[in-house]
């Protein structure tokens, strides 16, 4: 288990390592110089050299690289040219709106999600399998920020039980805050509790079929408790996988039901970052988008050997 | 074609699916206004005659825009799914025939490639390139790699066990001749029930990144870009956002439909949970 573990650590850090060079890579090749940017077309090439020389630019593409890999190891992701304030400290409060959004999401497509796809995998064959059937694959064909408009239209606008959008700072009212992000979570939960539901109903169909179940049957349970009890373990093993590329698609997927709702997350701080050409920003918000996705599926990976004992004792799936 | 009818839902799906590849095509040659045409006097029309599904913001008719805006996502998730297939396939072969190291690196290549969901390759072209409809393609393209080279592996590996494979290699056959020769023909119908979930992935990520402004860009329009225009007005006309929102999800549901048809009109024996994950 501790040598799967580690092994996982491993190519976590490489992965990583590898985004952050292409990223750098990408983002270094950018057209237009920053200093020229932040000083406007009237600077004198003394003020430009003095504040490339500021801003790092002239060191080596390698000693800049590494810096920015040094620096992220501390928490330090430079200082951004237009904000000018820590990139941490902007991702980090932007991240307020965005990962607690990702994570009621996450939260409402699973309640929503796998009961859903027990119900249809016990009736399967019946109206009911059918209707949740019918349902989950109208939700997958539903774009969740489009969900998130019409969702505005009935709870904002007709029935005015919700704000339309924007958004409380949590420490100002945390009541507010919680009651802005219900709308975008639902929006963005319905394409996700959908795929849940019909992965969670194979799952189980395909279970329900194996030996174990019918020696369960055999030794006195009820289908309901063999199901239950053994069944429902042993499918969710393909939902765990599920799940975790969910949540790291849910985060890059907040960055777009964000602009419905003008919520002030990360994907605003992007789109801000791209349009003032401000590399520093950029180059951090993405890094932290992929840190996230990765940090999920190392999870996932950990997660599923803890629910598998057959994969712990094979070291890697 | 026994077999299509064989299968209703994947008559459905199909008849569906080519009707909206057509009206997109269609727009090619012909649109009932110019989309370009704005007349401001006539904006926020509802269905008339004349309009058959209104004007927009800036009074350009809908009906035009929805057809060129079909046509624009088509092509989109079309030419992503093509990048895709075109670099996941010969890698996802590859990585079967070779094996060892070479699976090896194009398993290692495809997990890392995963680590980009399509949103932050699309924020990295745009901070290159500027916004535009190439940024789409390349951002699902992109995403789309490592599902191909799965799939293409995982139907090869499979596919390799049997015996004309070993017969081939028995005839002096390399590698290469083995995987499109041998390989690559037994996984087709794997790779187009793929393709056409890739398909629709595809257009609700255009969407998706087009409504958030690093997709297509004006005057050119895309079904994303109707949702992006319509947004500021969307509590006051919402007419203006439910149509091209059902477009998509009536193509991505035909899709949708036409693929698991797909899939049980070619092998029953693959029925089983699609681990579709959007963008």
């Amino acid at each position: 288990m501790t040598l799967f573990v580690l092994r996982r650590f491993l190519g976590f850090a490489v992965t990583l390592f590898l985004a952050a060079l292409v990223i750098f890579t990408l983002l270094d090749l950018l057209p237009g110089d920053p200093a020229q940017f932040i000083l406007g077309i009237s600077a004198t090439p003394e003020k430009l050299a003095t504040l490339r020389d500021q801003l790092g630019l002239n060191a080596p593409a390698y000693q800049r690289f590494f810096g920015w890999i040094w620096g992220m190891l501390h928490g330090d992701f430079g200082i951004s040219y237009t904000q000018r304030a820590p990139v941490a400290g902007l991702i980090w409060d932007r991240l307020g709106v965005t990962l607690p959004l990702s994570l009621f999401a996450m939260i409402i497509s699973m309640a929503v999600g796998l009961p859903l796809g027990i119900i249809a995998a016990r009736r399967r064959g019946k109206a009911l399998d059918t209707a949740i059937m019918v349902l989950a694959q109208t939700g997958i064909a539903i774009p969740g920020f489009w969900f998130g408009m019409l969702l505005t239209l009935l709870f904002a606008v007709t029935l005015r039980w919700l704000p339309p959008g924007g958004f409380t700072p949590w420490d100002e009212n945390p009541g507010l805050a919680f009651r802005g992000l219900i709308l975008p979570s639902i929006a963005l939960a319905l394409p996700q509790a959908s795929i849940l539901a019909r992965v969670m109903r194979t799952a189980l169909v395909d279970v329900t079929g194996q030996d174990f179940i019918r020696t369960a049957r055999a030794k006195g349970l009820t289908m309901g408790q063999a199901v239950w009890r053994h069944g429902v373990r042993n499918a969710l093993l393909p939902v765990l996988t599920i799940l975790g590329l969910q949540f790291a698609f849910l985060i890059a997927g907040t960055i777009i039901v964000e602009n419905v709702f003008y919520l002030p997350g990360l994907g605003k701080l992007i789109f801000t970052a791209i349009s003032e050409r401000d590399l520093i920003l950029v180059r951090g918000a993405t890094i932290i988008l992929i840190i996230a996705v990765t940090a999920t599926m190392l999870v996932t990976d950990i997660a599923y050997a803890l629910v598998d004992p057959r994969l712990r004792e094979r070291g890697a799936p | 074609m026994r077999r299509i009818l064989n299968h209703p839902s994947l008559a459905i799906g199909l008849t569906a699916t080519a009707l909206f590849a057509l009206i997109g095509l269609l727009s090619l040659v012909w649109t009932p206004y110019p989309i370009e045409q704005i007349v401001i006097s006539r904006r926020f029309l509802g269905p008339s005659p004349e309009h058959w599904l209104g004007t927009d913001n800036l009074g350009r008719d809908m009906a035009s825009l929805l057809m060129a805006g079909t046509y624009t996502s088509f092509l989109v998730a079309a030419l992503a799914v093509a990048i895709g297939a075109g670099i996941g396939v010969p890698l996802g072969l590859a990585a079967a025939a070779w094996g060892g190291a070479v699976e090896w690196l194009v398993l290692r290549l495809s997990d890392f490639v995963f680590a980009f969901p399509a949103i932050v390759v699309a924020i990295l072209i745009t901070a290159l390139f500027g916004p535009g409809a190439i940024n789409a393609v390349v951002a699902i393209g992109v995403f789309n790699i490592p599902v191909f080279a799965r799939v293409a592996r995982g139907g090869a590996l499979s596919v390799a066990t049997l015996d004309f494979v070993a017969a081939g290699r028995l005839a002096g056959l390399g590698n290469l001749a083995i995987a499109f020769r041998h390989l690559l023909p037994n996984i087709m119908s794997l790779l187009i029930v793929q393709g056409t979930i890739q398909l629709s992935l595809g257009i609700l990520s255009e969407a998706g990144l087009s409504y958030v402004g690093y997709g297509t860009q004006p005057p050119e329009t895309s079904l994303g870009l109707m949702l992006r225009d319509a947004q500021g007005v969307f509590l006051i006309h919402p007419w203006l956002t439910l149509v091209p929102g059902l477009c998509i999800v009536c193509i991505v549901i035909a899709l949708n439909i036409a693929g698991d048809g797909l899939r049980d009109a070619i092998d029953p024996r693959l029925r089983q949970g699609q681990t579709n994950v959007v963008a």
